[in-house]
């Protein structure tokens, strides 16, 4: 079935499956994960009015009358994609389905991910399939900070429905994917000292900004400054609200992250780290958690010295991170996080913690795991059915549910 | 002792290249003459069912022998490596790779059927090395797609070696083996004097193909009178051997109108093709059937990234064999690592094609594409030993490749600690990378 045929399939299918969803699901699996504690074989979980309502073995949950019952192999809480620009980028890779990075500025954290997030683009749907139903996507790293990103499931056919969190990160790139290219018609970052002194800049900037605007207003003062939406926005970071998502891939970057995270004391999530395994022992000490580029990303330029053993690397030295699709330019358009955290097990990550890396470590890093990345009762039913072990080349994907509803039915 | 092969001119008159092989024949025998026998391992043959506890014996840099071990005899002598609980598979054969820092043609024309992708290529580029660590152990290296004719490709055996000419695999003349690079759709499209439109693509084509028609018949008609002959062409001669069937076309083509149009000018002009990447492979393979054509597929984890890849999905490969099609598969490299592509056949079977057709693919598949049947894709007496020994279930996301052996010798040990690097990367080893570079910007490979 071609992309367009599917993306029609998955929306029939959504659109006579929300009038459903009223009502409970169930769902039974061989092999139940629900990643916060430990698999049930046999295990049934029960969904009504879009959260999980009872999860359990076959003889401990009751499935109420009536009720669809699916079947799986395997269930896994729906997959989390924890870095990605699709929706924002589209399949086409044409100029006018590419909002994912904005080139007349080097410093744009005012640009909302939700004002170009397109729910319908055939990516999401291509992702949903695979069992992925959360992503957080946004402006992608190749400015100082290229904009906003925003949390959303996958299902929904308006940003509106689809969001759960429309301001999640502000995203900042250091390095050389923040020197300006020439095309852009500016001189200005030309290295990495200068696109540092430039982001240091401007949060001494939004700093002030942030002080005069919490200061008492007396007499003698002009009053509070003029409202700027680039400063909200830096200033919601340097408050804690936001974290700083700072896409770095060589060591040296990496530190430098942290150097400013120390400096300004801001929420720092580090994005990429190809040479993470270089300074594990600094990411440890800071206590920053990693959103590992993607498995099988392409090692050239920043990322020439990546590793398939970073993620096992990561999980040994406890250091907090999870799996992301990242960002393609040519093809394929999108990663799947699945195919990504399956080839960190094949390089000596935990079955256990590659699942976790995709769901509920995902969830955290995010802070949304009060509603996704676990099957627990009272989260939100997002599901995941595989035919197989979800990690085996030859497995497939065969259904998704999210927020009690069945989004997708193909076997992929 | 591949750093002593020395480059065949390839004006050397055929008596002493001759003498070359044979002395080089001589120097191989006399400085070794080792026969190593793998036991306990499963054997997939691919040219027949797996056999559950075989034994593989090479002699030097052929295999001797392959079948069940209560029935190979292993030569006195033989060391004998227990490899139970291993797999051991034919050595997969690329048929599309951009390792080495290829390049062929450039921006000055869309048509370079002269340009040798033999001469760009540095033997020293990392890719060789990811190549051996996914178990390749042959590859057709060739430039990019962003010319509707990039030049000549070479195939490779990936020896350990000081120069392209060491790794060149050669026809049965002594010629350095290789096909042509030709592309359609959307790559090789520009300004001028880059065409424009598709049909301004095939135009150029055929004006192309037809003065190699022509030039070939002056070389006919000449009857080898000097002063008759036409003056001598680089980029004609080439496709003289295109015309001729010794030197295959390598096609670039995604949508399915593009695919047909390459089955169009191929009958036209008589030449053997193989279709690359062919993202719109299931909505013509019948088309694709009745022409004969093999299909070299890449399977990439989402559809779109440009225009002509926006349809593709996890269709073709069932749909390309139920209709009878040979099917390949390639890397691309660098738009997949060669050091999972193992992984392609595996998403094939996820896809819904045999264990046994996806195993082909990437092996003697890509043997047939390369016109290297007889020598490599197979475990068979008398064959090139190049195999790879797995610790499992070829398309199991589980196994590793452990060994990469290229003519009885190996070329990758997961268990060497500088070859574990490379298998899973690791600061510096894997530059210089033709990756590095970035390859001709994005828009050309694939």
């Amino acid at each position: 079935m071609d992309a367009a045929k599917s993306l029609f399939a998955c929306a029939l299918l959504f659109g006579l499956s929300a009038a459903a969803a009223a009502q409970a699901i169930a769902v039974r699996g061989q092999t139940v994960y629900p990643v916060t504690g430990a698999p049930i074989e046999n295990g049934v979980i029960v969904v009504r009015d879009g959260k999980i309502a009872a999860i359990g073995p076959a003889g401990s949950v009751s499935i109420p009358d009536g009720v669809e019952v699916l079947e799986a192999a395997v269930v896994t809480p729906g997959l989390i994609d924890a870095r990605s620009v699709v929706g924002l980028a589209g399949y086409l890779n044409q100029p006018d389905d590419q909002d994912q990075i904005e080139h007349s500025e080097s410093i744009q954290p005012e640009l909302r991910a939700i004002d170009a997030y397109n729910a319908r683009e055939p990516l999401v749907a291509w992702l949903r399939s695979f069992g992925v139903t959360t992503i957080h996507t946004g402006h992608a790293p190749g400015e100082i900070i290229s904009g906003q990103t925003m949390i959303t499931k996958t299902a929904g056919d308006t940003v509106a429905e689809s969001v759960i969190v429309p301001l999640a990160m502000v995203a900042a790139t250091l390095g050389e994917g923040a020197v300006v290219q020439e095309p852009n018609g500016r001189k200005s970052p030309g290295n990495r000292s200068k696109a540092v002194a430039m982001l240091r800049g401007e949060l001494v900037d939004a700093r002030t900004y942030s002080e005069k605007l919490s200061a008492p207003v007396d007499d003698d003062d002009k009053g509070p400054p003029a409202r700027d939406l680039r400063m909200d926005a830096l200033a919601a970071v340097l408050k804690g609200d936001v974290p700083l998502l700072v896409t770095v891939h060589r060591h040296n970057d990496i530190v430098t992250a942290l150097r400013l995270q120390e400096e300004f004391g801001f929420r720092l999530i580090i994005d990429g780290a190809a040479e993470a395994y270089l300074v594990l022992g600094e990411l440890k000490a800071a206590d920053v958690p990693v959103l590992l580029h993607a498995s099988m990303a392409r090692a050239f330029g920043e990322r020439e010295n990546m590793a398939f053993t970073t993620p096992a690397k990561l999980a040994d030295a406890g250091i907090p991170f999870a799996f992301q699709s990242g960002f393609e330019a040519y093809v394929p358009k999108t990663r799947v996080v699945l195919f990504e955290a399956a080839v960190a097990v094949q390089h000596g990550l935990s079955f256990e913690r590659a699942l976790a890396g995709i769901t509920i470590e995902a969830a955290k890093i995010l802070g949304v795991d009060d509603r996704v990345g676990s099957l627990e009762v009272g989260k939100d039913g997002d599901l995941a059915l595989y035919d197989g072990d979800p990690f085996e080349y030859t497995s497939h994907a065969i259904g998704t549910v999210i927020d009690g509803v069945r989004v997708s039915d193909l076997t992929r | 002792m591949y750093e002593n092969v020395l480059a065949v001119n390839q004006t050397t008159p055929y008596i002493a290249r001759l003498a070359f092989v044979a002395i080089l024949a001589l120097v191989t025998l006399a400085t070794r003459a080792e026969t190593i026998a793998f036991t306990g391992a499963t054997m997939m043959p691919v040219t027949e069912a797996p056999i559950e506890n075989g034994t593989l014996v090479i002699r030097d840099d052929r295999i001797l022998a392959v079948g069940p071990s209560d029935s190979v005899r292993i030569p006195r002598g033989a060391k004998t490596v227990d490899v139970s609980g291993a797999v051991i598979v034919p050595g997969l054969v690329d048929s599309h790779s951009h390792i080495g820092e290829v390049a062929g043609g450039d921006e000055s024309a869309p048509l370079a059927p002269e340009a040798r992708v033999l001469d760009s290529i540095n033997v020293r580029d990392a890719g060789f090395k990811r190549a051996r660590a996914g178990g390749i152990t042959t590859a057709n290296l060739m430039a990019g797609s962003g010319l509707l004719m990039s030049g000549q490709t070479i195939y490779v055996k990936l020896r350990e070696g000081n120069t392209i000419e060491s790794l060149a695999y050669r026809t049965d003349d002594g010629r350095i083996a290789g096909g042509m690079k030709m592309a359609n759709g959307t790559n090789s499209r520009g300004e001028p004097p880059f065409p424009g439109t598709r049909a301004k693509s095939a135009a150029l084509v055929r004006q192309q193909f037809v003065a190699a028609e022509e030039y070939r018949d002056k070389i006919q008609r000449a009857n080898g009178d000097p002063k008759k002959m036409p003056d001598r062409n680089l980029g004609l001669e080439a496709l003289v051997e295109v015309l001729e069937g010794d030197r295959v076309v390598h096609h670039h083509t995604h949508r399915h109108d593009d695919i047909v149009t390459v089955l169009r000018l191929r009958e036209e002009f008589g030449y053997r093709v193989v279709l690359h990447h062919v993202s719109e492979a299931e909505r013509v393979a019948q088309e694709i059937s009745a022409a004969e054509v093999p299909v070299s597929l890449i399977l990439v984890d989402s559809p779109g990234g440009k225009l002509e890849a926006m349809n593709l999905n996890f269709e073709s490969p069932p749909v390309l064999e139920q209709a009878g099609v040979d099917v390949g598969f390639h890397t691309d490299d660098y738009i997949t690592d060669s050091r999972l592509f193992l992984r392609m056949g595996a998403i094939a079977v996820r896809t819904g094609m045999s264990r046994q057709k996806a195993l082909e693919g990437l092996t003697m598949a890509g043997a047939r594409m390369l016109g290297l049947e007889e020598r490599i894709g197979s475990l068979e007496e008398g064959k090139d030993a190049d195999f790879i020994v797995l610790s499992g279930d070829p398309f199991s996301v589980y196994t590793r490749v452990l060994e990469t052996w290229v003519e009885g010798r190996n070329v990758f040990d997961l268990d060497d600690p500088e070859d574990r690097e490379v298998s899973d990367g690791a600061y510096g080893v894997l530059t210089p990378s033709s990756v590095a570079h970035e390859f001709h910007g994005y828009g050309e490979g694939h």
